[in-house]
């Protein structure tokens, strides 16, 4: 039996952080983490943080942050209700085919964005091969319009919360399931009795993700949705026009999204920044 | 084809261009060192320039022509919104030549010590594009204000659009449009994928696309119309060539290839 003490002390001689690392590595590791943090910083630096509160008080501003917010919620609003079944299919249903449907279900998260916007125009536009009979039958065109932006951020977010659901599903204990179905709940109770339980945490850290995807979107966004203050015009968008005409607004905007960036890392901060955790 | 005839005959005319090129290079300003007794033959390298969105299809056959003059140079062109090139010169971007489609954004460059001076080459008037089909049969600008017609405009901060809010104003018709884009090329593809009702773009633009829009044309009295002026750029890493392109431009070969996509002399 080993001390308590002694334990530590072996775990901690034999811990990654304990070596010193050679000049070949540290020296890389600096200029990467320098590179990562300097645009920060900069834009720490440079931010007028005497107008701010004139600066983002601004009626378009605010018009542009509430979008973006509601844009980004009813993005992860529709990726929960589609996403988590999908994720639940894709963990649990065997199937053939199923690898080439997971890829597909994965591919707009490597897809340029802006591939999506183009993407999407096609399929849900006005001449698109769907959006044609929305236009004709029902009157529904989606360019230009908030629904439009959130069906872009849907699009390009809902990936994050289907690979981070299923990725806990593969790993939570079907045991506990098989033992619900034994004792006779149905298939459905025990997917929202034991399962979704179970996947809780993932399912709340999955959405953060999601969410914050969709309030980063801009590519799918501009190239679906347009750009116009009030229905299209997010926050991403607003420092991208901003940029132009007042670049220090577009400065103050950033701090705005940088903040939030910060949240959501904090949020999560359990599942990313604890080392050696898994992701 | 057309294109590649009018490079044939612009190259004729080119020999003509460079060698006005030391006189009218003094008009176009610039402190030039290396233009002191500078030839046809002293240029080389890369002449980067940077041109409105609304010039993409005359500085494409421009650049050409030039490059097919000067052997071993090559063009590279960066098209965006007026605007957003005057924003980025500012910023540090290592271009030769600025073209914009307003004199304002060169304003911007010239009063942050980027240029000197320019001079206008061209001037644009506005027109409506519609698809082929024109669904909301638009017949003219009190059209564009009528509710479901969906309008595509360009920034106001972007040339076009700003020439844009100046023809709405004459005309004393008010439209909200559905999205304001940041070029006339995106507002210009809104229109071609069939996406919006109506666009105001350039006359030269609405000639460019062919067939794949229709052009209204806006009448005389309400229209409104912007000069497009050139600079060769203080700072440009390849000053000689930016003299060299400018007052290619500038040239009776340049400004027929101008002439040709549907531009209006200055």
């Amino acid at each position: 039996m080993v001390s308590p003490a002694a334990a530590r002390r072996i775990r901690r001689d034999r811990a990654p952080g304990r070596t010193r690392p050679p000049m070949l590595l540290a020296a890389p590791a600096l200029i990467g983490f320098g590179f990562l943090v300097l645009p920060l910083l900069a834009l720490l630096v440079r931010a007028p943080w005497r107008g701010l509160g004139r600066l983002l008080s601004d009626s378009q501003v605010l018009t542009a942050l509430r979008l973006s917010l509601e844009c980004a919620s009813a993005a992860t609003a529709a990726s929960l209700v589609l996403g988590v079944p999908l994720a639940w299919v894709l963990a649990r249903v065997r199937f053939p085919g199923l690898a080439l449907v997971r890829a597909l279900v994965t591919l707009p998260l490597v897809l340029p964005p802006v591939v999506g916007g183009v993407a999407l125009l096609m399929a849900l536009g006005r001449n698109g091969i769907v959006g044609r009979y929305l236009d004709e039958w029902f009157g529904v065109t989606l360019p230009f319009t908030t629904a439009g932006v959130i069906v872009a951020e849907t699009f390009v977010a809902m990936p994050f919360l289907v690979v981070t659901v299923e990725g806990a599903l593969r790993s939570s204990d079907l045991g506990l399931e098989e033992a619900a179905a034994t004792l006779g709940a149905s298939r459905i109770t025990v997917f929202g009795r034991v399962t979704l339980p179970l996947i809780g945490p993932s399912v709340l850290a999955g959405a953060v993700l999601c969410w914050a995807r969709a309030l980063g979107e801009f590519g799918a966004t501009i190239t679906f949705a347009g750009n116009y203050p009030g229905t299209t015009r997010t926050l991403t968008l607003q420092v991208y026009n901003t940029l132009e005409t007042d670049p220090q607004a577009a400065i103050a905007l950033g701090l705005v999204l940088l903040l939030v960036a910060v949240l959501v890392l904090a949020a999560l901060r359990d599942r990313w920044l604890r080392a050696g955790s898994a992701p | 084809m057309a294109g590649a005839r009018r490079i044939a005959a612009l190259v004729a005319g080119l020999g003509l261009a460079v060698a006005g090129c030391a006189s009218s290079g003094d008009s176009s300003g610039g402190s030039s060192a290396a233009g002191s007794g500078s030839s046809g033959g002293a240029i080389s390298g890369t002449v980067t320039v940077f041109a409105a969105a609304s010039l993409t299809e005359a500085f494409t056959t421009l650049a050409h022509a030039f490059e097919t003059a000067h052997h071993g140079v090559s063009v590279k062109l960066n098209f965006a919104a007026s605007s957003t090139l005057a924003q980025q010169i500012n910023q540090g971007a290592p271009a030769d030549v600025f073209a914009s489609a307003s004199p304002k954004n060169m304003q911007q460059v010239v009063d942050a010590g980027g240029a000197s001076s320019s001079s206008n080459f061209v001037k644009n008037v506005l027109e409506i594009a519609v698809p082929p089909s024109n669904p909301a049969r638009i017949a003219g600008l009190a059209d564009l204000a009528r509710s479901g017609v969906k309008v595509a405009l360009c920034q106001p901060q972007v040339p076009c659009g700003s020439v844009a809010a100046t023809v709405f104003s004459n005309a004393g018709v008010e439209v909200k449009p559905v999205t304001l884009e940041q070029d006339v090329k995106s507002t210009l593809t809104k229109v071609e994928l069939n996406e919006v009702d109506a666009g105001l773009v350039y006359v030269t633009d609405v000639r460019t696309a062919g067939s794949k829009v229709k052009g209204i044309v806006i009448p005389a009295d309400v229209n409104a119309s912007t000069e497009y002026p050139i600079a060769a750029l203080r700072h440009a890493p390849n000053s000689v060539g930016a003299q060299a392109f400018t007052a290619f431009v500038l040239s009776a070969a340049g400004q027929a290839v101008l002439v040709a996509d549907g531009f209006e002399k200055p």
